[in-house]
């Protein structure tokens, strides 16, 4: 393996993430944000099962989309709002969807559990009533071993039409 | 330390009742997890912290000419570069034979084989020192199966030769019989891969005093430590490893992989070291699901009955021994199935090649030896002209019937009761009046469906059976065991329990389960589990779906030593009182925090006993003696029989050869569900697993390279890849276990499989004798 030349170069960023500005410097211009995330912010949330696009476990908003934040660059998110995980505890339909996973058993190792939750968060934050084909379609970017998915989709569609319970939420 | 929040698995549950076993508590680290605040062993850090990096083989098999570490040495940040010069102890680990280097020394033995570490101040100067590792090698021409490994004149890959375990399992007289149907088969099966979502991480840590706390992802960290303190040349009790959180395991982590490289470069460098295995790295660093060879021939009367069954089984072991030595011998003693079969010839065996190392996967050997019993039924049921359901009810193992080891079946056996359960599920409707046709219900229900590749024409549907059993538990005469300590202490005035275990929590729920006993047993609703670590006894392993009857029998028995106390105390504290209520034949119940006699009688609150530092109880939990195999592969090696069978329906497009599930429906029984919602995620994920293997899980190996270590390259089902599932739990209890329990974890794994390929043969009508079926299996016509 060669000497990689962008490991060379780099920049300094200003990054806001779950409300909060970071002045990162010196970052090289490969890196991805969920590196930034997870080695210079220490927001562990997001996970790092492939890095490569796969799996989902990465999974962040970048404004309102859903990314996988191991294909964005930190370059990349700079100017824009980025939330993880851990930017949700506020976030009603985010606390209805945490909620769900833990009691309908949608949780196991949990490792995957971040990416799904923020997957989620964005498919019912986007369309409240979408529906079971339509979840699952929107989810196939979320890899999880453990679950066999069943119960990550009732806790879903669970969530959908949940009260909210702002005590249990938070 | 500094990790994210606190321990990861300082979890507690604080439910408002005490729900105890039977009911679907929450796991307790769920809230962690949801919030992206539960601490994986990725997710750790230290101050002044380095990363590591390893430096592996690109040959299958090579001698080491020279290894030049003088430029990674000067190369930016780097603190130390390690090779097996450097192993203090002995260069060699494993679980049964310790046959494979930490770091190579003479001889390389695959592409992977560790050669050299290093640990820089961030990760991008370790991966890139690593690079600037020069290692000559005189490459040797590689084994690349088991045939070549065990042919006359095979180089040795190891000292004894290359036949790691071969072991024949004989009853009766196979050639005795003129049977009616005759039925031969060979199945391949693909190296699966275990492909947990949390890749090897780590962190090991020095002592002040030369020893060393490594925190790391696992199944079993008392043999992660005896097999360190070896390496490390230190003695056990310098050496802690604590579970850090674990991202899925399912036989991954049942061999050390990184955990003696951390300790090493810890130790060399007086600093903290981290290392986190990319994806890439983790598929050449773990071991996998042994690819196998079966062959099999059934014998069957007119009316159905098992006659004979002839089989032999290879499985390529790979480089080195890891669990070899037991996963052959479970194929051995599951090839038949959960059938009745007096005449049986089985030979298994396994080899050491120049293949990617293979060992523990969920199912172990079970799942392999499924593959070919169920293809054979279904064979054998066309070959009769009898319903395949049919023909398994004619011959399942009942109470009484022997294994092929002639080991008795002991008290009820479910099999019959799976098999009519998956009869009499509701009929699966024909393609065409399901409204699941191609324009009625979206392409998320057509083979090949999102990529729009079909009008439907060519789709038939196809209904698949599949039953398989294993043992739950450790075999052989092995000497198995769990230890667990319970306290109990007062605290803001409510009395709490803390449980402590060196159980291994891998996503599957045993911290949830010991929460649960603990609030059966002492009747106490706060129970806390600690981070596993090996201050407390060996817990065994998180393998062999044994945690729960195994680790729960240890947290049983403590706090009924905990009980006993409590009634001292009770007489101690509240003499005559307690005295004339406990001897009036009133059973003693703990219940909400008070010791009663009998359901009404309160005597006395626990907050009243405990004293204020505590009580305190360890108890080590033993299941009944096992033996070994005897002449002819008879004894009685196995202490519990776990079983599940699914029906599995199934689209398959025979123009693309793609293939869509309809609907999986599993049946298992478990003794006794202890946590229902639990049991059930176990059903899902084991048939999630099985589903993998049937339709796209292979590790592609070719020169002894694996050529798709990616996710991108190496698919695991997605949601769109698993249909609804109907799950029926059924509870007939093994009064030797716990509660009645009996291993949940793995059954669901081995039946899915066949099921799947059972209903793919249905639908396309052809042989298919490799697992995972891949398209071209499926077509209907031959491309010419
Ligand atoms: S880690 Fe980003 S998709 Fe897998
Ligand atoms: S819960 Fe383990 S990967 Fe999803």
């Amino acid at each position: 393996m060669s000497q990689d030349l962008s490991q060379e170069l780099s920049q300094d960023l200003s990054l806001n993430v779950n409300g909060r500005d970071y002045e990162l410097e010196d970052v090289p211009v490969a890196t991805s944000l969920l590196s930034v995330l997870r080695d210079r912010m220490a927001l562990y949330g997001a996970k790092n099962a492939c890095e490569q696009g796969e799996c989902g476990s990465c999974s962040v908003f970048l404004d309102d989309d859903v990314v996988c934040s191991c294909l964005v660059l930190a370059g990349q998110a700079s100017g824009r709002t980025v939330r993880t995980v851990e930017g949700l505890d506020d976030d009603p339909v985010g606390g209805r969807v945490r909620r769900a996973m833990v009691e309908l058993g949608g949780v196991q190792c949990g490792f995957c559990t971040p990416g799904f939750v923020v997957t989620a968060t964005g498919i019912l934050g986007a369309d409240p009533d979408a529906d079971e084909d339509a979840i699952r379609e929107r989810l196939a970017g979320n890899l999880c071993r453990c679950t066999g998915y069943t119960k990550i989709i009732e806790a879903i569609l669970q969530a959908r039409t949940a009260p909210v319970d702002e005590e249990a939420d938070r | 330390m500094s990790g994210q929040q606190a321990p990861a698995d300082l979890t507690r549950d604080t439910g408002e009742a005490s729900p105890g076993v039977g009911s679907s508590l929450r796991r307790p680290d769920g809230d962690l997890k949801v919030r992206g605040q539960f601490a994986f062993s990725s997710d750790l850090s230290a101050p002044d912290m380095l990363w590591g990096h390893t430096v592996r083989s690109p040959h299958p098999y090579a001698r080491i000419v020279r290894i030049d570490t003088r430029r990674a040495r000067r190369a930016d940040g780097v603190v130390a570069v390690l090779t097996a010069a450097d192993v203090p102890g002995r260069n060699g680990f494993g679980l049964v034979v310790s046959d494979q280097p930490v770091l190579a020394s003479d001889v390389v033995r695959y592409v992977g084989d560790p050669v050299a570490l290093v640990a820089a101040e961030t990760p991008e100067a370790a991966r890139l020192a690593a690079a600037l590792v020069e290692v000559e090698y005189a490459e040797l021409e590689p084994v690349l199966s088991l045939e070549a490994a065990l042919a006359p004149g095979a180089p040795y890959l190891h000292p004894d030769g290359n036949l790691v375990r071969a072991i024949d399992i004989r009853r009766g007289d196979v050639d005795r019989h003129a049977a009616d149907a005759v039925v031969r088969g060979t199945y391949t099966v693909g190296m699966q891969d275990q492909a947990p979502l949390g890749t090897e991480s780590g962190l090991a840590i020095p002592d002040a005093d030369g020893g060393v706390h490594l925190l790391v992802n696992s199944q079993w960290i008392h043999a992660d430590r005896n097999q360190l303190a070896a390496v490390l040349d230190l003695p056990p009790a310098r050496i802690d490893v604590t579970l850090a959180g674990v991202g899925g395991a399912f036989g991954a982590r049942e061999d050390i992989t990184l955990h003696a490289h951390l300790c090493l470069l810890a130790l060399a460098t007086r600093r903290p070291v981290k290392m986190v295995y990319s994806r890439e790295e983790s598929f050449l660093g773990h071991v996998h699901r042994h690819p196998a060879v079966l062959r099999y021939e059934h014998g069957a009367a007119a009316d159905g009955r098992l006659l004979y069954v002839r089989c032999s089984i290879d499985l390529d072991g790979g480089a080195y021994a890891s669990t070899s030595w037991a996963v052959v011998s479970n194929a051995a003693a599951f090839a038949v199935g959960p059938y009745v079969c007096e005449d049986v010839d089985i030979r298994a065996r396994v080899a050491y090649t120049n293949n990617p190392p293979c060992g523990a996967m969920r199912g172990f050997g079970a799942v392999q030896a499924a593959i070919g019993h169920e293809a054979q039924m279904d064979r054998l049921a066309d070959a009769l002209g009898m319903d395949p359901i049919e023909l398994r009810l004619r011959n399942v193992l009942d109470e009484g019937d022997l294994m092929p080891t002639g080991q008795p079946l002991r008290g009820r056996l479910p099999a019959r009761a799976i098999l009519e359960s998956l009869r009499d599920l509701p009929p699966v409707a024909d393609r065409t009046d399901d409204g699941f046709g191609p324009m009625s219900g979206g392409l998320l229900r057509v083979p090949g469906g999102v990529g729009n590749v079909t009008h439907g024409e060519g789709i038939r549907r196809g209904v698949g059976y599949g039953i398989g059993f294993k043992a739950g538990g450790m075999p052989e005469g092995i000497r198995d065991y769990s230890t667990a300590r319970v306290r109990l202490f007062p605290i803001g005035g409510e009395v709490v329990a803390q449980v402590q275990t060196s159980a291994a929590e891998i996503g599957q729920g045993v911290n949830t389960i010991a929460v649960q006993i603990v609030q059966t047993e002492l009747g106490v609703a706060d129970v806390m589990v600690l981070p596993a670590n090996t201050s407390v006894g060996s817990a065994g392993s998180s393998s062999a779906s044994r945690q729960t009857y195994m680790t729960g029998g240890a947290v049983q028995a403590a706090c009924r030593a905990l009980r006993e106390r409590l009634i001292d105390l009770a007489h101690e504290r509240y003499g005559h009182r307690a005295d004339s209520l406990l001897e009036h034949g009133h059973e003693v119940v703990l219940r909400d925090g008070a010791l009663l006699a009998g359901p009404e009688q309160h005597v006395a609150r626990l907050t009243d006993l405990v004293p204020d530092d505590g009580l305190e109880e360890v108890r080590r939990f033993d299941h009944r003696a096992t033996t070994p195999y005897g002449v002819d592969g008879q004894g009685e090696p196995h202490i519990q029989f776990i079983f599940a069978g699914h029906r599995a329906v199934a689209d398959v497009d025979v123009e693309t050869g793609l293939t869509q599930l309809v609907q999986l429906d599993v049946v298992q029984d478990v003794g006794r569900a202890l946590n229902p919602v639990a049991v059930e995620g176990q059903m899902h994920g084991g048939t999630a697993q099985g589903v993998g293997l049937a339709l796209m899980e292979e590790i592609q190996v070719s020169g002894g390279r694996i050529r798709n270590a990616s996710f991108t390259d190496y698919l695991i089902p997605t949601v769109l890849d698993i249909p609804p599932m109907t799950t029926t739990i059924l509870e007939i209890p093994d009064p030797e276990a716990p509660y009645g329990v009996k291993g949940a974890g793995e059954p669901a794994t081995i039946s899915s499989t066949p099921a799947v390929v059972n209903a793919l043969r249905r639908a396309s009508g052809r042989d298919l004798s490799h697992v995972p079926v891949r398209p071209w299996d499926l077509i209907a016509v031959e491309q010419s």
